[in-house]
């Protein structure tokens, strides 16, 4: 088995037989020819004969990914009317008595490598756009066919790189996946594999042979792999996968767009838990709602020393417009016990779980709450923050938040800062909590359930510790219990209540927490589809 | 001769695709049509010479515009670059 790994364009498992795209290669002569006029007018024909292509090749690309990724044989149709480029052609035959094949390939060598000099990531790329142009009008003056490429089985198609009218021109059928040596993330390869929904890495090391062809490959979209001949743990693994994906698509044909609605009529809100800013594109792949968990930590572990209000607040507000007025709960800083950061400096703990840890450190480290209190407020401007506070045992614990939190905003108030309307709510994950959830109700916004700390509390069992996963019973009925009483203080209150820990997602659970009158799971983003389902199949009138 | 400044307003600048349109439309028009940036000039109907100017976005570039049919050329211009660039 061989290993490759390169930059993923377009994520997705693809196994099969591999075959490579050669380029036909035309190997230039230059030959002297005599008769200059002669030589313009076969030059002509050429292009005459190109353009056709072209314009043959745009109706198609409209048909098979869309008028916005076609355009691109129209700019190539314009560059074949281009001044500078029939001039330079016309000039070189005339002047040096040559073959137009000589005079075009010098001119797209010479215009090509201007862009290839350029600044712009995006604009180098169009280096392979005069490539192919003038590769289309060399293959015609030589006869030799450029769309000739067939496929006689569905493959992986291996190649130094594509052009966009190789690309187009491959029977989308049989396509498989693309692997290529060169190319970048803005390549066309990667725009149309995208549109075509097809696997792709650029950017692979690998030796382009024969010896490869027909072998089996395997290419992990996902991750940017590329595996050759590969070992029967790595094939079964991946093959795991891409069933598991398929499985998953199927259901998002299915419910995608789709409401989150029981059968008789119930709506709950589908949230998407993450941990960093880079989860935002699985939480728009799988129709989440909202963000019912952000969690800040990220911001803090990743540095050296404590996170600047300005960092702070680019990134909430990111997530804020990126969601676009849907509900996005930044949970506020909650280290200790198993995530920890050297600058906290804290002291070693006998038993972090129950130690210094969460708001214990921010109702006592004020300064680092505040910073990240202002930041949250000022980014509330830009879309529809809520806060959520983790890790509460006491009315006083929240008395003192909303105290720190008003001072906060009438801070900024004061300096003519924006901000916006922000829900306030806590987690529920501690015994203590739950017990007093009627009189924390009336003090907050909404309730959020943590179900895994919740869990090791109530139960008195260390998560971390292995030996004790067998009698580690998230179903418990002390723990169902407790949910349905948080959920029915809550509504006693007049304020919603979620469930964010990972109980959330367990699918045998669903119907049992919509008869509680749970308002909100959030989950992992690969959960939301599968939950979505579920309760677009419960009846609760039963 | 005519001549006007114009902002460019698309995130992507002067890419492949707002070129062509730009090369089609100053196309319609008799006049010469050039664009200036930063001192560079080009010949706004040569397409692989306008992409290679690599223009921005946030960037200012002047179009001068001389010939029989300028008046109209550069009317139209300017209506094509706040709708398209």
């Amino acid at each position: 088995m061989k290993k490759y790994v390169g930059k993923s364009v377009y994520s997705g498992i693809a196994i099969g037989k591999i075959n490579l795209l050669n380029k036909v290669d035309h190997e230039i002569k230059r030959n002297h020819v005599d008769d200059s006029v002669a030589e313009i007018k076969r030059f002509e024909a050429a292009k005459l004969e190109a353009t056709k292509q072209l314009q043959e090749l745009y109706q198609r690309a409209v048909k098979e990914v869309g008028e916005a990724n076609a355009a691109i044989f129209e700019v190539h149709e314009l560059m074949l009317e281009d001044l500078d480029f029939l001039d330079s052609i016309h000039n070189i035959i005339e002047n040096q008595k040559v073959n137009a094949e000589y005079a075009v390939a010098t001119t797209g060598d010479n215009l090509s490598a201007v862009f290839a000099m350029m600044e712009d990531e995006y604009m180098r790329e169009r280096a392979a756009d005069i490539k192919d142009v003038s590769e289309r009008i060399i293959g015609i003056l030589s006869n030799k066919a450029t769309d000739g490429f067939v496929l006689k089985e569905p493959s992986i198609i291996v190649a130094d790189d594509l052009t966009p009218s190789e690309t187009v021109q491959l029977d989308k059928e049989k396509v498989l996946a693309f692997v290529t040596v060169h190319g970048s993330i803005h390549s066309h390869t990667a725009i149309l594999a995208r549109m075509m929904n097809i696997p792709a890495i650029v950017g692979v090391s690998l030796e382009i042979s024969d010896a490869i062809v027909a072998k089996i490959g395997i290419v992990n979209g996902n991750t940017g792999e590329f595996f050759i001949e590969p070992d029967d743990t790595t094939l079964s693994a991946m093959e795991k996968v891409k069933e598991e994906e398929l499985h998953k698509k199927e259901l998002l044909q299915k419910v995608k767009g789709k409401e989150n609605i029981t059968l008789d009529g119930t709506k709950v809100n589908l949230f998407a838990n993450i941990g960093n800013l880079s989860d935002l594109a699985s939480v728009f792949q799988n129709d989440a709602g909202g963000i019912g968990l952000f969690r800040s930590e990220f911001l803090y572990l990743e540095k050296t020393t404590y996170p600047t209000e300005e960092e702070q607040f680019m990134v909430y507000k990111k997530v804020a417009e990126t969601m676009a007025g849907k509900k996005v709960i930044i949970r506020t800083l909650d280290i200790g016990a198993d995530k920890q950061a050297s600058y906290f400096d804290m002291e070693k703990e006998e038993n972090p779980a129950m130690g210094y840890r969460a708001i214990r450190i921010c109702l006592d480290r004020i300064d680092v709450f505040k910073t990240q209190l202002r930041a949250l407020f000022r980014a509330s401007a830009f879309g529809n923050i809520a806060i959520m506070y983790p890790m509460i045992i006491s009315t006083e614990e929240v008395d003192q938040i909303k105290e720190i939190a008003d001072e906060v905003k009438t801070e900024l108030i004061s300096a003519n800062i924006k901000i916006g309307a922000v829900e306030q709510g806590i987690m529920i994950e501690t015994p203590a909590a739950v017990m007093i959830s009627d009189l924390l109700a009336p003090k907050v916004d909404f309730f959020s359930i943590g179900t895994n700390d919740l869990t090791q509390y109530t139960l008195a069992i260390d998560r971390q510790n292995q030996k004790l996963d067998n009698i580690y019973n998230p179903h418990h009925t002390a723990i169902l219990r407790m949910i349905k009483m948080v959920v029915e203080n809550g509504h006693k209150a007049g304020i919603w209540v979620g469930i964010c820990g990972e109980l959330g997602a367990d699918i045998t659970l669903t119907e049992e927490f919509l008869r509680m009158g749970v308002d909100e799971l959030s989950v992992a983003p690969p959960y939301i589809l599968l939950l979505r389902d579920k309760i677009r199949k419960v009846n609760l009138k039963f | 001769m005519k001549q006007f400044d114009y902002t460019i307003t698309e995130e992507v600048g002067i890419h492949a695709r707002p070129a062509s349109l730009l090369v089609k439309e100053a196309g319609l028009y008799e006049s010469n049509i050039t664009l200036i940036r930063d001192g560079k000039s080009v010949d706004v109907k040569r397409l692989i010479a306008l992409m290679a100017l690599g223009v921005k976005y946030g960037e200012k570039v002047t179009f001068l515009i001389e010939g029989a049919d300028e008046d109209i050329a550069a009317a139209q211009l300017e209506m094509f670059c706040t709708k398209n660039l």
